[in-house]
This record gives C-alpha cells, structure tokens and sequence, in this order.
C-alpha cells in the first residue's frame, strides 16, 4: 500500500508543473492584457500603457515571467490580483470553502440519489421504473443550467415562496466566518435557526448542480450492476439460496461501484465548472465565477493562480480516489 | 413582504445592538463585488458604491440627485484671480467613524486631506505602495499630477492647493470617488501595526454610513454613522446583497429579500413597471453611444464623407431596436442633461437619397469599411452587434459595404484606441463628474488621440476652444465656448452621434426620497424607508 501511496504522488510533481505550465501560458494567449482591461473606455496613452506593463513586470520576455511565477509559488506567494489588489491567496480561501461546501453537498445528493436509481432501474430492467429513470436521466443531462437554475427560483422562491431566492444564509445571521463552511458556522455561531437557513440556502443550488452528475451516477450505476448481475458469481450467489437483498447489495453492488467511484471523481471536476454557472445564478460567493471574472479582465496572476489551486485540489481528490479503489478492490492495490 | 418584515425585525435585534426593535434596515441588491475598499484605488462605480459613497466625504461633494458641486468637507474655498490657487476652509467638528477596528482620537483636520492626495501622487509616501503595483487611476486619468504642484496645510482647517496651470474641471474633480478624504491618524496606526492593507479592507471616514463588515461576494453591512456632520441618516442600518445575475435580482426584489435592486435587465422594464408594488425611477444617463470614423484614414478623412454616412444612419429605427423604451437619439457628443448642451444643433436628417448623391460628388465609389462591434453590452450600447447590422444595412443602401468585425473586449479596446485602426468603431462612454470637459477633451481633444480619441480627430479650431474652457473659471463664459465646440464637431462629424440612454432603478414603494444620480451611481444618504 505504501509503495502504491509513493507512486501516486510521485506522479503528482509532473502534473504540478505541467498545470503551472499551462495556466501561465494559457491566459497570455489570449489577445488583450490586464492594463487595458484596467483602464477600460478611457483607453491609455502608449507612455502610459509602457510604464504600467513596465511596473506590472509584463515587459520582459515569457519565460523570465514564468520562472519568477514559480518560484514566487514554491514559497506560497500566489501574487495579487491586479483588478482588486489583494493577495490571490487570500481571496481563494475567502471564496473556496463555498464551492467545496456545495460541491459537496451536491455531490452527496447526486450519490445518494443517483447510486439506488441507478441500482433499481438495473434490477428492474426494462419496467416503466426503469424506463422513467433512464429518461429523467437523460433530460436532467441535457438541461441548461442557468434556465434550470432560474426556473426552480421562479417556482420555488417566486411563486411558493418555499425557498430563499439566492445567498448563503438569511441576512438577519451576521456571524465570523470560522472554518468558512456557512452549514459548520452557523451550527457554532449558536444562534437558533442558523444553521436551518443555511440548510434552505442550499436546496435549489444543490439540485441545480446535483442535476447532471445525479444523471450520470445513475446511468452509470445502471450499467455497471447490468454487467455485473449477468455474472456467473451472481448466478452462484442466487443458487445458494442468498437474499436478494445480500445478492445485489453486497455481492453485485460492491463490484459494480468501481466504475461508478471513477464516475464520482472525474464528476467532481464538472462540479467544479458548473459551480461557475450555480454560483453566478444564485448569488453563491464561491471561485467559479471569480475565475471566469478575471479571465475577462486577463487579470493573470488570479487565473494562474486560481487554476493552479483548483488543479492542487482536482489532483488530491483524485488521489484519494485512487486510494479508495484501492480499499474497495484489493486488486488494484496488489498491483 | 412577510419575508422582509421577518428579516427587518431580526436584523434590528441582531445588528443594532441594544437600540430600540424598531431599527430601519434598507438591503440593496447591488450587481457586483467591490474591488476594494479604498476609492483611490478603483475606478469602477460597483465599487465606489459600497466605499466611497457611504463610507468617505470629500472637499466638495456632488448634491444629491445632480452634478452641482456643493460644500463637503471644505465649508467654503476661494480661488485667486490666475486661478492657480485654490483655498480650502475647512469644515470643523466633522468626526470620523468609530468602529470595532479604530477609536479616532482627534476631528478631522488638514493633515487628512493632505495624506489623502500626497498617498496617491508621492511615491515617498507609505501608502503610495500599500496595496502592490498601484496604478492610483483616476488620479492619474484625471491628469492631477501634471496639473497639482502642492497641497499645503496653512492650518489645521485651511489647506492651500497649488495648481500649474488654470484648470476650471478641477472642483467637480475633487468632488469625485478618488478624492475621498481618509483619516491620516488610522492610517498611521494600521502602518504602526504593520498591517497598512487593511486600509483597504476595513474603511473608516468621516460618511453617514459606518462599516461594520464585509462577507466577499456576499453581503456588506453599514450601520448609519450617529455623529454624522450632516446629520444622522433615516435608515438605521444598510445591508449591500451581492447579487450578480439581474434576473435573480429582480426576484429578490419581489420576494421582498431587498427593496433596491442596480441594473434591471431592459426587457424586463415594462414588467416592472406594470408591478404595483414597486417603483421604476429612470433617467438619462450620463452618457453616449457612437460610431466613430477614424478621421485619418481615407475616405474617412473627408468631412462631406463622415457627413454623408450618417445621413445614411437611420437613428430612429436604431432606438427601436436597440434601445426600446430606454433611450434618446443623440446629436451632440454631450448628454442634454449637462450644462452647455448646445440644442439649436441641427442633428443630421435621414436621407438616403441625398447621402449617396453626397458621396458621388465627394467621388466614394464602391466604399467596402469595416464597422467594430463591441463583443459586451455597456450602459451607453446595449446591443453593438445589432446595431452594427443596422448600420450596416443602411450603408447598403447608399452602396457602401459593410463588414462587421469583432474582438474580444480587452483586445478591442485596444486595437480601436490605436489611431491606425480600419474603418468605424462603435463606442461610447459614461461620464466621470458631470464636466463637459469630461466628454469633450477626453472623447475629442487632440490630447486623446490614441486613447481615449478613438476618431483620432484632431481639429485645431475645436481643440483651441475647448483647451480655453478648461481655464475659464465663469461657467456662462465655458458654456459658450462648449456650444460653440459642438457646432464644430457636428460640421465636422468625426462621429455619428447614435444614442444615449435611459438609466432604471426599480424599488420597493416602501423605499422613500431616493434619488438617481446622473453620474450613475447608488446612494443612500437621505433615504428612509416606511413600514
């Protein structure tokens, strides 16, 4: 397990430095710069525009920029925004915990729900239950996020009035952030009703971006448990004389969510993008809409360094992944 | 509304600290994140909104509702007969904010206004620097450098500012979002403290709205400053909800999660208006929107030929398109609602027949132009793509060709503030201080040329007046130079002038004594709310 734990982070410091690679270069490629995007209608005299390339240190060749970027990061100095001036750093941690919060908590949803759909529909193969699955699965898949997002906001906080429109908690809660995760929080800001505000804060972002992945889980269970029940080690377990319930949720099950685990990992990263969507509908202070913000304004050293600890996160919650493959299927582990 | 007054009561138990449960909390959904906190540092309105405008006063402010320079922190001032000296006196007894953060010692005095200029043009100065590679924008878009040769304290209430050349703008200036005066004594501190960045995170001033905190992206909290020189505000506390989409906002307001709401999406205006329970409050922006020839490429470079165009441009049928029910044809390169609008200008009539005859005899045959279209909608243009269609449609008729091209908006900006650009730009621009001079020297002057100028339009008699106007201190005797600057762009005609349009706000009919503000900004100071 150790030698396999050592492998898979070894194989982290290349993608690390492929990541810095891409993210320094890939905004630069893009026409326009940071200093007119600053300066806006106004427009800048060329002296002008010279000395702030000059004072932003974009008047020197690429590569010097990019060894400079690297090295300001192997110390944790991620640089500062130059649209808001403050430490990128600072403004990640104020804003990623949001995202995670419901990237999780969507993630749990789309699990939870989409795991036993999934695993139903394939028992049930070819019955209307499975057929009306399959199908929600297929619209939830294709549904635009932002109209989704708004029509649940029209019908649910609009016409219902059942729950909050957009943000993370009632106004009327005005409380530190501690660990920055509003469901923690609240729980210990102590003031009643807190955390049931955050809870309802939740909801329809949650569906909103649970939908997809909710999608894909279930499909992806579906077929997963399709291949695994028409195994002869089912067919074995059956003429045993096992439970039904034993059969599929232990003997099928356990085989059939290796591909589904994969599904959930690589789901993460879609999260990740539809949160940029999710965020900006329902007012939700997280880094999506942070990052395509400064892709706009080629506000460079927050997209770097944005996407580089977004890309440090992606490539830890993949290694647990791996790591969780490994508990699940001994196999992968002898390997 | 059950849901408002829900959030009003527990947020009076909650914020208020001990007064009374009747405390009025006005929440607006504003449309966007402040930069910052320090104005000095910005140059977007998102941002002066939440930091300026409630936190900081300066020297003169603009009156509620209008761009008329009125007394702020300076009483009153005096200028010398060259105009290069400006006397500031003092406003006396003015506190600054008390908050969990800094205890002020001391009123304000001279030593702040001096700190609050010196931080931004000396580069000595510790706070010159504080917040990384600071660019001080409007300072320098507003030329202060170039034009202030000191800021002097006489005494602790007289401050003495020395210009290099007479320049009339330069009171509505001071009374713009970078000249808010700072407490030079919590400056010291945060320097003592080792922690200056904070200046721009946690503002204190001497507003009617005290900051009490900021969730990023969230929510932004002030309460009314009690000690306010100008009096304590109707509103007890006021709660900015950060609330990106417009849709999103137009629902809250509904829901009665906030009682402003910034920037209705166009469509949605008619909807709003026919709402019995909210108020639409418009006005003309401040602004302009326009399709601007580069003046030094041929055939662009001939008057009858700019001339000729926009006879072929069909404003109106414009309007209806792009601007239904939110705007107002153009025929000055100013607003109507600025002092010197020149309104006998005659506005090019729509003429088709007429314009191609012009071009024949100006001997354009078979003209093919680029026309740039903005990739984003801006106040001034809602919808530069469709509006490049229609011109370019009109252009068809008059046998011109027209080839539409577009670029990323940072790459735009760019490309078409470089005098060598091909063909006709639309553009526009949202005025800064309610100046003229703001429109006409930045947008026209020879001085722009290869910025802000994107004609690339230098013309000598033009420039001579309006170079004259800056230094004339009687505003009757600018105005007429300014009128008079206006017939000679539209003989001219390095633009066709297209539109300026309506700016909306729509609120609750609780929300009582709002006030538009023509430079497009949100303030509530004055405001009051009823149950």
């Amino acid at each position: 397990m150790l030698a396999f734990l050592i492998k898979r982070i070894g194989l982290l410091i290349p993608t690390f430095i492929g990541v810095t690679l891409i993210s320094f270069f890939f905004i630069r490629l893009l026409p326009g710069d940071p200093v007119i995007a600053l300066a806006g209608e106004r427009g800048l005299s060329p002296e002008r525009y010279a000395e702030l390339m000059r004072n932003f240190g974009f008047d020197r060749p690429l590569y010097i920029q990019y060894l400079q970027y690297l090295w300001e990061v192997m110390q944790g100095n991620f640089g500062r925004s130059i649209a808001t001036k403050q430490p990128v750093l600072r403004e990640f941690w104020a804003l990623f915990p949001a995202t995670i919060e419901l990237s999780v908590v969507a993630m749990i949803f789309a699990a939870g729900l989409g795991i036993p759909a999934g695993v139903f529909a394939a028992v049930k193969r070819g019955s209307w239950f499975d057929q009306s699955i399959m199908g929600a699965a297929l619209v939830g898949y294709s549904m635009p996020i932002f109209w989704w997002g708004l029509l649940l906001i029209i019908l649910f906080s609009g016409i219902l009035q059942w729950t909050p429109v957009s943000g993370r908690i009632s106004l009327m809660y005005f409380f530190p952030p501690v660990t920055g995760f509003m469901l923690i929080d609240s729980l210990l800001s102590g003031q009643s009703g807190a955390f049931r505000s955050a809870l309802s804060h939740l909801i329809l972002p949650v569906i909103v971006l649970g939908t997809i992945p909710l999608a894909v889980i279930a499909r992806q269970t579906r077929s997963a448990m399709l291949e695994v029940l028409s195994e002869d080690y089912v067919r074995t377990a059956r003429a045993k004389g096992l439970a039904s319930f034993r059969v599929i949720g232990i003997h099928a099950l356990r085989n059939a969510l290796i591909p589904v685990v994969t599904t959930i990992g690589l789901q993460m990263g879609v999260l990740l993008a539809g949160a940029i969507l999710t965020e900006t509908i329902f007012s939700w202070p997280g880094i999506g809409k942070w990052l395509v913000d400064s892709v706009f304004k080629r506000d460079y050293p927050v997209v770097q360094g944005g996407l580089l600890l977004v890309a440090v996160v992606i490539m830890v919650v993949n290694l647990i992944v791996d790591l969780l493959y490994g508990l699940i299927n001994p196999r992968v582990r002898a390997r | 509304m059950k849901t408002l007054k829900t959030l009003l009561a527990a947020t009076a138990l909650t914020l208020s600290l001990g007064s009374a449960a009747s405390a009025k909390t006005l929440v607006y959904c504003s449309e966007g994140s402040p930069e910052g906190f320090d104005p000095g540092l910005y140059t977007a309105g998102t941002t002066f909104d939440a930091s300026s405008k409630p936190v900081y006063n300066r020297l003169v402010e603009f009156e509620r509702g209008t761009t008329n320079v009125v007394p702020g922190l300076a009483e009153s001032w005096e200028v010398s007969e060259d105009g290069l000296v400006y006397t500031f006196h003092l406003r006396k007894g003015v506190k600054f904010q008390t908050t969990d953060f800094f205890t002020p010692t001391r009123d304000f005095n001279a030593d702040d206004v001096i700190f609050s200029f010196d931080r931004q043009g000396n580069k000595e100065n510790k706070f010159f620097a504080y917040a990384g590679d600071v660019t001080w924008g409007y300072y320098n878009d507003m030329s202060m450098p170039s034009l202030v040769k000191s800021f002097e304290k006489v005494d602790d209430n007289t401050v003495k500012m020395t210009l290099t050349t007479p320049n009339a703008p330069m009171i509505a200036n001071l009374a713009m979002d970078f000249a808010s005066i700072m407490s030079k004594e919590y400056a010291d501190k945060l320097l003592a403290d080792g922690t200056p960045e904070k200046l721009n995170q946690q503002p204190l001033g001497t507003g009617p709205f005290t900051f009490v905190g900021y969730q990023q992206d969230a929510v932004i909290r002030y309460k009314a400053f009690d000690q306010y020189w100008g009096g304590k505000q109707p509103i007890d506390d006021l709660v900015f909800a950060i609330t990106q989409d417009a849709a999103v906002r137009l629902q809250k307001l509904k829901a009665g999660e906030c009682q402003v709401a910034s920037y209705p999406n166009p469509a949605d205006i008619p909807a709003l208006k026919s709402d019995d329970t909210l108020n639409v409050l418009e006005q003309p922006g401040l602004n302009v929107g326009y399709l601007a020839y580069n003046t030094t490429q041929a055939p662009f470079d001939k008057p009858e030929v700019r001339r000729a165009l926009n006879m072929a441009i069909n404003k109106q049928a414009i309007l209806e398109a792009v601007y239904p029910g939110i705007g107002q044809i153009a025929k000055n390169p100013i607003p109507p609602t600025m002092w010197s609008y020149n309104d006998a200008v005659k506005d090019d009539t729509y003429d088709p027949d007429a314009a191609k005859k012009m071009l024949d005899e100006a001997g354009v045959k078979d003209l093919k132009m680029k026309v740039w279209a903005m990739p984003v909608a801006r106040p001034y243009n809602p919808n530069a793509r469709r509006m490049a269609e229609l011109i370019q449609a009109d252009f068809a008729k008059v046998g011109v060709g027209v080839e539409i091209v577009t670029y990323d908006w940072t790459q735009y900006l760019k490309l078409a503030g470089d005098p060598k650009h091909d063909g006709a730009v639309l553009a526009g621009w949202t005025g800064d201080n309610g100046d003229p001079d703001n429109f006409l020297a930045i947008l026209l002057g020879c001085d722009g040329v290869g910025s802000g100028n994107k004609a690339a339009w230098c013309n000598k008699d033009y420039d001579a007046l309006i170079k004259k106007a800056s230094t004339i201190s009687d505003q009757a005797e600018r105005a007429k130079l300014y009128e008079q600057a206006q017939v000679i762009f539209k003989d001219q005609a390095p633009w066709a002038t297209v539109a300026h349009s309506l700016v909306s706000l729509p609120m609750l009919k609780s929300v009582q004594n709002y006030k538009m503000d023509p430079l497009g900004s949100h303030r509530f100071d004055g405001v009051d709310i009823t149950e």
